[in-house]
């Protein structure tokens, strides 16, 4: 028996709420079958299967909340029927292994979702792969790494291991982080009540919402009887929240808060950790408008292009010439990608914003990045994304020239190590062979983490998507 | 299609693409862009809408007619298809 856990969904996502299950026990799964969908803070998507099997059981019901790398379902794997997987958080074996991963670890900063059984060891320090969100969280929680078992693939450390042993740490009762009551969960992201280290008083150590209204009251609630709810907390009110419109605005505002506290650490996190220089470029779209207006004429109205997926192609080809910029800064260095999966910025209706990938960018026609734009624009706004659209991003273009903006110089999103910016195209003097005449500019901007690349390089790499844009039938 | 058939129309294909806006609170002289939080996707997608709902070809030149609700309008109803006699 094997154990399906929850894989990752970006570098900032370390928990989500199970929306969805697509298989039950019984099933049969494929490798890349989509087989739930769960929500973050930042989106609703899609997670897909590792390997082929059965599942046996679901462990996870729709609303629970769970850590990534948290075990989800169990399944009987095609190929290893009779294989054995000991339960994770167990007493460490009779003699350490050294770290071997169940695969090839992806380039990401993520722990890949186990595929194959592994046991959970106790391995030496110095063999262990400790992703640095994981080394940061046990910095912030006061835990000494070398004391924790590890649970993910290999004996990986996984952000729910550091908070297990915190739990352990405070409390006789081990308080599980999946183990959030929906209300508990709706009260504590509206007052921005950080969960991870709380203990909680309900059947199992879970955290109830009287739990976080005492949090809420502050430190001398605390010291209250755990039994029932102090003095100072506002008096329980029932478990189910009220129905109809008011309920969906108060989960719309939730949602909403948790983006943003989502996208405050992220770049918190970005300007703390990522050493950023910028550069910017004037570039000359005459040639690339000229070119796409032809275009535009020739074809019917729903294949029309934008001028976004020219620079879209253009950043994803000039990452071939400056393959520093494509790539993720992981482990203390940086770890170029093969693959150009372009995160997209997109801002949504009412405030927040995500950057999924489009992915190998450079492989796709101007044509096929149309339609996976609109898209993804769709679904981002609307809809479901894919897991891998969250966890995929090589390098980010941030296109703010529909809102008039100049030049936007943004934040890198990590583990990421570049940011390409476009402002508005506008009609500007040009100089050029001596004579002033107006042409249609826009301003490229890079954000460039200086720990990958210097700037010099970075100026190679505005340079090479100014020439791609001159040449607008080559994308 | 009358003129209040096509501004029906219009509003429904805005109601898709900008669902939190309220049709009744526009002021149908002034830019859409401005009343509207309408980037380039959106307004490819607005005309494209239009082009499904009523049949009426948009070329790129002619966006700038498309600004305000009744210069949309007045834009579709000039180049509404001709009914074909059965």
């Amino acid at each position: 028996m094997a154990e399906y856990r929850l894989p990752s969904l970006g570098a900032d996502m370390d928990e989500a709420t199970l929306v969805e299950w697509k298989i039950g026990p019984g099933d049969a799964v494929a490798k890349g079958q989509v087989v739930a969908l769960v929500e973050t803070s930042k989106s609703v998507m899609d997670i897909e299967f590792f390997e082929s099997g059965v599942i046996e059981e679901i462990l996870v019901p729709v609303g629970e909340t769970v850590a990534v790398g948290a075990p989800i379902a169990r399944y009987r794997a095609a190929a290893r029927v009779g294989v054995a997987v000991p339960a994770a958080v167990a007493a460490p074996p009779a003699a350490p292994s050294p770290f071997t991963p169940a695969q090839p670890v992806a380039a990401t900063a993520e722990v890949v979702a186990a595929v194959a059984p592994t046991e959970a060891v106790r391995v030496p320090v110095r063999y262990r792969r400790i992703h640095p969100p994981v080394r940061h969280l046990a910095e912030r929680l006061g835990i000494d790494l070398a004391g924790v078992t590890g649970t993910g693939p290999g004996g990986t450390i996984l952000k729910a291991d550091v908070r297990a042993a915190a739990a352990r740490r405070e409390a006789p009762t081990v308080a599980r982080v999946g183990r959030v009551s929906p209300r508990a969960r709706r009260l504590a992201l509206e007052h921005g009540i950080d969960l991870s280290a709380a203990v909680g008083s309900g059947p199992d150590g879970a955290i109830t919402s009287e739990d976080v209204e005492r949090l809420i009251a502050g430190p001398a609630a605390l010291e209250a009887e755990p039994a029932g709810p102090s003095a100072a907390a506002p008096a329980p009110a029932p478990e189910v929240g009220p129905p109809g419109v008011e309920a969906d605005a108060q989960r719309a505002a939730a949602r909403r808060l948790a983006m943003r506290l989502s996208i405050a650490e992220l770049m918190a996190r970005s300007k703390r950790e990522i050493p950023h220089y910028y550069l910017d470029i004037q570039v000359d779209m005459t040639r690339s408008l000229t070119w796409l207006e032809a275009e535009n004429l020739e074809r019917p109205m729903p294949k029309r292009l934008l001028p976004a997926v020219l620079l879209i192609k253009a950043v994803a080809l000039a990452v071939h010439d400056v393959p520093e910029m494509n790539g993720l800064w992981v482990d203390g260095r940086f770890q170029p990608s093969e693959a150009v999966h372009t995160g997209i910025a997109i801002s949504l209706r009412e405030g927040g914003l995500i950057a999924p990938a489009i992915h190998d960018a450079d492989r796709k026609t101007l044509d096929e990045l149309m339609v996976a734009l609109r898209d993804l624009v769709t679904r981002t706004r609307s809809g479901i994304l894919h897991r891998t659209e969250m966890t995929d991003p090589t390098i980010t273009v941030t296109n703010l020239g529909d809102q008039g903006v100049d030049a936007v110089y943004g934040v890198i999103y990590p583990p990421q190590v570049a940011l390409v910016g476009f402002g508005r195209i506008a009609e500007r003097p040009w100089a050029e062979g001596g004579m002033v005449g107006a042409r249609r500019v826009l301003t490229a901007t890079l954000s460039a983490d200086h720990r990958a690349s210097d700037g010099h390089r970075g100026g190679v790499f505005l340079a090479a998507i100014d020439r791609r844009l001159q040449e607008p039938d080559k994308l | 299609m009358t003129n209040d058939e096509i501004r029906t129309v219009v509003l429904r294909v805005l109601r898709r693409i900008a669902p939190e806006a309220d049709p009744a609170a526009l002021d149908p002289d002034a830019d859409l862009r401005d009343q509207l939080d309408i980037d380039s996707m959106d307004f490819l997608n607005f005309v494209l809408g239009l082009h499904e709902a009523l049949g009426v070809e948009i070329p790129e030149r002619d966006y700038p007619q498309m600004s305000s609700l009744d210069a949309c309008v007045g834009y579709l109803a000039a180049r509404q298809p001709v009914a074909r006699a059965s």
